[in-house]
């Protein structure tokens, strides 16, 4: 009774062998059925998650959030979905109808996709390939793929801005974010997800802190939220790609979002933090579906926290930040990590994670004095006064000129 | 007929319809929509063929980077994606001659191999394909020469492509 998932699967196995299926209809009925339970489990929390988020945000603002609709605001969200489905549904004039009815549904598919691979217990895994975070990073790419479609298919000089922003950011991103997950592969010596999970006797942060932290960051920027949400910045391009989708489609695209964050959350919690591993969970597996999720859970607070507290960053900056700043430091820590584990094969398991944890520190430390040397260098520049704020430096570059035009200017008034 | 061949069948059809459709649909944008279908059809016979490490990176390379590529070119070139030319030249016939030939010359050859149409035993489960095909990449009894000449190519081509976008300062 210590696993009464198994134990359902296995019961449900036994009804239908005793009416006579065969083999194969049975396996079929029993995945299409594994995978709506999984769906419908991950949708359900994705209902809560507006409420939690709308409640987090709230705090954060220092107001009270949605506190009218049952206890606590509990039932808001029942709310929200029921206005969202009675609104009316818009198609713009000259929109790609097809593309655009589609968009929506890939975006949220391109989410649910992953929590296929995702170990939820030691015995419980929707889908175990050797191959999952390869499959991630797959499907990520088919999420950037919807939000193209929309941008594309809404016929809006703003939803197709959006549309280029994503490419611009995502895409990009995508190269730290895959060279971070590169990092527990090596130190589980497997792409499969349950066997990274299995491999953390110690909790893959402790011993690399660097991908880590660089696989949080990518991830945010992934799914584009502050300070990287450029993608719908409100003050430039209204919305951006879902500026024309309206009701359930628009919907669709909120609820992705909400869930892509959770996603992340426990992708970074299977790969950093240990997954379903807690204690007693060897005994009970089933505590493993809690563990996971309150570890998705923190992570997805940690993620509101930088969201609600960091204002919007400039697309330049954006750029510059990945392709200066995190790129290269993926692939340091990658090398680094990399032939560190070839040395470090005949030593035990304590001194392989006290010199990995050795060596991220002192990579940290060395990044953190190369910003100060950058950022002190970025200081005086800013510091000196700006040429055209200074008439004399502005006579000397401009001369005759200037001085001619001020006279007429003079002479004029 | 068993169910592995009822969905392999209408995969197969749907690769080659979405494929049928690219060259002949006249908006450049669902051109490389019903491409990246097609692409998507490929990657699902990967898996069929017990090959998920190629079906994934099918998607990965061909949908998630090259597909995405060309739909960012095409939007980002004026006004092409609604134009309406004409489907097809004056040539077509030629092309497709040629292409009936050339899909007649790789069937041929493929049949003269002495291993066509033979079943491949399945492989055990101990053996990890990937982990043999990463082995096979790194050493020298295999592919570690192709290898390494495919990646200094592709450098070769990342730096050309910076020098190309470098501004002239």
């Amino acid at each position: 009774m210590t696993d009464p998932i198994t134990w359902i699967a296995n019961w449900l196995e036994t009804i239908l062998e005793g009416i006579g299926l065969p083999v194969g209809i049975m396996v079929l009925i029993l995945t299409v059925l594994g995978v709506l339970i999984v769906v419908i489990f991950v949708l359900a929390i994705d209902i809560f998650l507006v409420w939690m988020e709308r409640k987090v945000v709230a705090r954060f603002q220092d107001r009270l959030g949605p506190n009218r609709v049952g206890p606590y605001g509990l039932i808001q969200p029942i709310a929200d979905v029921i206005k969202l489905i009675i609104k009316e549904d818009t198609t713009p004039k000259g929109a790609d109808v097809l593309i655009y009815n589609i968009a929506p549904v890939i975006a949220l598919a391109s989410v649910l996709i992953i929590w296929a691979v995702i170990p939820f217990t030691p015995t419980l895994v929707g889908a175990e390939v050797n191959i999952g975070v390869l499959f991630i990073v797959a499907f990520g790419g088919i999420g950037t793929l919807a939000i193209i479609m929309a941008g594309w298919s809404s016929n809006n000089k703003y939803a197709l801005l959006g549309a280029f922003r994503t490419v611009a950011q995502v895409i990009s991103y995508e190269i730290p974010m895959v060279i971070a997950l590169l990092i527990p592969v090596i130190f589980a010596g497997t792409m499969s997800i349950q066997g990274i999970v299995n491999s953390q006797e110690l909790w893959n942060i402790v011993i690399a802190p660097v991908a880590a932290a660089i696989l949080l960051v990518s991830s945010i920027a992934e799914i584009g939220r502050t300070p990287f949400d450029l993608l719908e910045a409100e003050s430039e391009i209204v919305a951006g790609f879902h500026i024309e989708y309206s009701g359930m489609k628009f919907g669709l695209f909120y609820a992705g979002e909400l869930l892509h964050a959770l996603t992340i959350g426990a992708l970074f919690s299977t790969l950093f933090l240990g997954g379903w591993r807690g204690p007693f969970v060897e005994q009970i597996p089933v505590l493993g579906i809690f563990y996971l999720f309150g570890k998705a859970f923190l992570v997805y607070f940690l993620i509101m926290w930088i969201r609600y507290s960091l204002p919007r960053i400039r697309i330049d900056h954006m750029l510059n930040f990945n392709w200066k700043f995190l790129t290269p430091l993926a692939l340091i820590a990658l090398m680094v990590t990399a032939i560190l584990d070839k040395l470090l094969t005949d030593f035990s398991n304590i001194t392989y994670a006290v010199i990995m944890l050795v060596v991220n520190l002192v990579l940290i430390w060395a990044v953190i004095m190369v910003l100060r040397i950058y950022a002190s260098g970025e200081r005086k520049k800013v510091g000196e006064l700006k040429p055209t704020a200074n008439a004399d430096a502005v006579l000397s570059t401009f001369g005759k000129d200037v001085s001619s035009a001020q006279e007429t200017s003079g002479a004029s008034t | 007929m068993s169910f592995e061949q009822v969905v392999f069948i209408l995969v197969a059809a749907g690769t080659l319809g979405a494929a049928l459709l690219v060259v002949t649909t006249r908006n450049l944008i669902h051109a490389a929509l019903w491409l990246i279908a097609a692409l998507f059809g490929v990657a699902i016979l990967f898996v069929f063929l017990n090959a998920g490490f190629f079906g994934v990176v099918q998607i990965v390379i061909y949908i998630g980077a090259i597909a995405i590529l060309m739909i960012f070119a095409i939007m980002l070139t004026r006004q092409i994606s609604s134009e309406k030319s004409a489907r097809f030249n004056k040539n077509w016939l030629w092309a497709f001659f040629i292409s009936i030939i050339f899909f007649a010359g790789i069937a041929y050859i493929l049949s003269l191999w002495p291993e066509f149409g033979t079943t491949k035993p399945i492989l055990s489960a101990e053996i990890d394909p990937v982990k043999q095909l990463g082995v096979a990449l790194v050493s020298p009894q295999a592919y570690l020469l192709a290898f390494e000449l495919a990646s200094v190519l592709l450098l070769a081509a990342l730096i050309g492509a910076v020098i190309i976008a470098w501004e002239q300062r």
